[in-house]
């Protein structure tokens, strides 16, 4: 690892913006560059990149490399990662920080196996170790049972960053930085996958990414029905109606309302978990959230133990008159 | 020539083991099977085996189940062929288990090149054990193949596999040439549950295993990552517990409380 220099993160760009990952991997990257005495810089693929290269000098990149290639517009993947590749060739850094988003969980595997080196995925917290100076991610595993601390042998060591858990970077309009092109080659040969259509499923109510309150159903409903009383609940508090996993495998609910590890991650200011027992794949998408409250008829349940408050017993009765209370305190 | 599916299988831990039985051995850096407990096929790779055999119904095709481990319950790793895959080839070797994508990836291409003459690799999204969600990825890379992650529909039209990939907002119909890697996640519904008659031929099925030496792979020379370290993070029991005269009560004073503490 001896040429290696430097924390390179992978901007995403959103309606010609930093994607709000972005910030955080800027805000995470600046801590750990600072631990290792190295230049923070990013790398920004796509195009028209002109102003989201000067956001990220003002979210604190020393350093932009710009990468502008038509094939790039559309952010698969398959062509990102022939540009990334050659970036990190050319470049040389010596930590690459890749948020865990849908593209990014993709790039991430892509980029370290091209380079020949290792990845932690969704990491939740980094650090570097004092003596050998390597990067330290913890990541969960077994669904989140676990935690595991990973280092990686060789450079550049990559981590994908799970989205939510690092605050984002200030923004500071005086800072100084350096925009630097890349010339990336995509032979037109290598695009092999095609997007024939993109199919936006609009669930009735309230988005989940974003809302301020969320009302979740598990197991315990025990089908779709009682889902109109969680939406009922949503309504009064202006939030949006979530899932676990099982609910949306046994088609009670669509699978776009799945909170969780393989679904959305929400940190809402209030979350409420109705008939959900915790399995921690299911707190792994909601215990950003800032308070958590639960109604199970289980006291040993494991959403108990992330929730600040709770009530035991049949939902069927505590919830009818917790949504009146609610409604009559609102209104 | 029939179509040839191949698909990556994982035994693991299961997942819906109660946390109480979950315990980590810190110092071999992984989960202890609770004692008595048995392995199950990860659930995503039983919905990729799913989504194979969906397309030897509609479209015909042979399909080989692959699994790399360390050790096998014979019960467990033949629930594939159960549910109706037509072969199961196990890379059965000591140095076989661990965290490593660049390892397993890198195995797994060598037996599927080992293998050859397929079409479509399948594999599930992640597995439940360690999530990395790398090796299907690694595989198309080392391989050289497209690669289309987290199809909730696989269907195979004229050469090519096209998919319904799981969005945020919904999902996106894609495409690649065949061969191709396909990941699969649990929206394409759930994997049928094997029949007696298919329980009875597996029973009588006999795998090929190959090891290291039939692979020609050097494992230590593919080591990229380190375990540090494994732990059960400690959480804080602080829930307040709100309870009343009845249920009804209870979510009455729940609410009252939101209302006290300016939450609501």
């Amino acid at each position: 690892m001896a040429d290696e220099t430097g924390v390179l993160v992978v901007g995403e760009i959103r309606e010609g913006q930093l994607d709000s990952t972005t910030r955080e991997l800027l805000s995470i990257g600046r801590k750990l560059a600072d631990g290792v005495a190295q230049p923070l810089a990013a790398v920004l693929l796509g195009v028209n990149l002109g102003d989201p290269s000067r956001e990220a000098i003002a979210y604190g990149a020393g350093k932009v490399f710009l990468a502008e290639h038509s094939f790039l517009a559309e952010g698969h993947p398959e062509v990102t990662v022939l540009a990334l590749e050659q970036v990190c060739r050319q470049v040389k850094p010596n930590i690459v920080l890749i948020a865990r988003t849908e593209a990014g969980r993709e790039l991430g595997p892509r980029l370290a196996f091209r380079l020949g080196v290792g990845l932690a995925q969704d990491a939740v917290a980094l650090g570097v170790d004092e003596n050998s100076k390597r990067l330290l991610i913890t990541r969960p595993v077994y669904g989140g049972n676990a935690m595991a601390v990973v280092t990686l042998a060789s450079a550049p060591q990559i981590a994908t960053v799970r989205p939510k858990v690092f605050e984002a970077a200030g923004k500071d309009q005086t800072l100084q930085g350096e925009v630097v092109r890349i010339a990336a080659e995509i032979p037109d040969s290598l695009r092999k996958v095609r997007m024939v259509q993109r199919v936006v499923e609009q669930g009735a109510g309230i988005k989940l990414d974003g809302a301020r309150v969320v009302v979740a159903g598990g197991r315990g409903l025990g089908g779709s029905e009682p889902f109109k009383e969680l939406e009922e609940l949503a309504q009064v508090l202006g939030g949006a109606v979530g899932a676990s996993r099982p609910a949306c495998d046994g088609g009670w609910i669509d699978h776009g309302r799945q909170v969780g590890l393989t679904g959305k991650i929400v940190t809402p200011d209030l979350y409420i978990a109705v008939g959900i027992s915790g399995a921690s794949q299911h707190m792994a998408g909601c215990s950003g959230a800032k308070l958590i409250v639960a109604i199970n008829n289980d006291p040993e349940a494991n959403i108990f133990k992330e929730a600040r408050y709770g009530a035991i017993g049949d939902w069927r009765k505590i919830l009818p008159a917790f949504t009146e209370t609610v409604r009559e305190l609102l209104t | 020539m029939a179509t040839k599916i191949i698909v990556c299988v994982k035994q693991v831990l299961d997942p819906e083991t109660p946390l109480s039985a979950f315990k980590i051995d810190r110092d071999a850096k992984k989960a202890v099977f609770p004692p008595g407990a048995d392995p199950v096929i990860n659930g995503f790779d039983e919905v990729a085996v799913e989504a194979a055999l969906q397309i030897k119904e509609s479209a015909g095709a042979s399909i080989t189940v692959l699994s790399m481990g360390k050790t096998f319950v014979p019960d467990v790793i033949r629930k594939p062929l159960a549910m109706g895959a037509d072969e199961l080839i196990l890379l059965q070797d000591d140095a076989f288990e661990t965290p490593d994508s660049y390892i397993v990836a890198n195995i797994l291409a060598a037996a599927i090149r080992k293998i050859g003459g397929f079409d479509l690799i399948l594999c599930g999204r992640q597995a439940s054990d360690w999530d990395n969600a790398q090796v299907p990825l690694g595989l198309a890379e080392l391989m050289n193949l497209p690669c289309l992650s987290i199809a909730k529909k696989v269907d195979l039209v004229d050469g090519h596999v096209r998919v319904h990939r799981v969005t945020a907002d919904g999902y996106e119909i894609a495409e690649a040439p065949l061969p191709a890697v396909v990941t699969v996640s649990n929206e394409l519904g759930e994997p049928r549950t094997p029949t007696i008659k298919g329980i009875m031929a597996a029973a009588g099925a006999k795998p090929t295993v190959w090891g290291r030496d039939d692979l020609g792979v050097d494992v230590a020379g593919l080591a990229r990552i380190e375990m540090a370290d494994v732990f059960i993070p400690v959480r804080e029991r602080r829930c307040e517990f709100i309870e009343g005269e009845d249920e009804a009560d209870a979510g009455r004073k729940l609410a009252l409380k939101l209302r006290e503490a300016k939450i609501i």
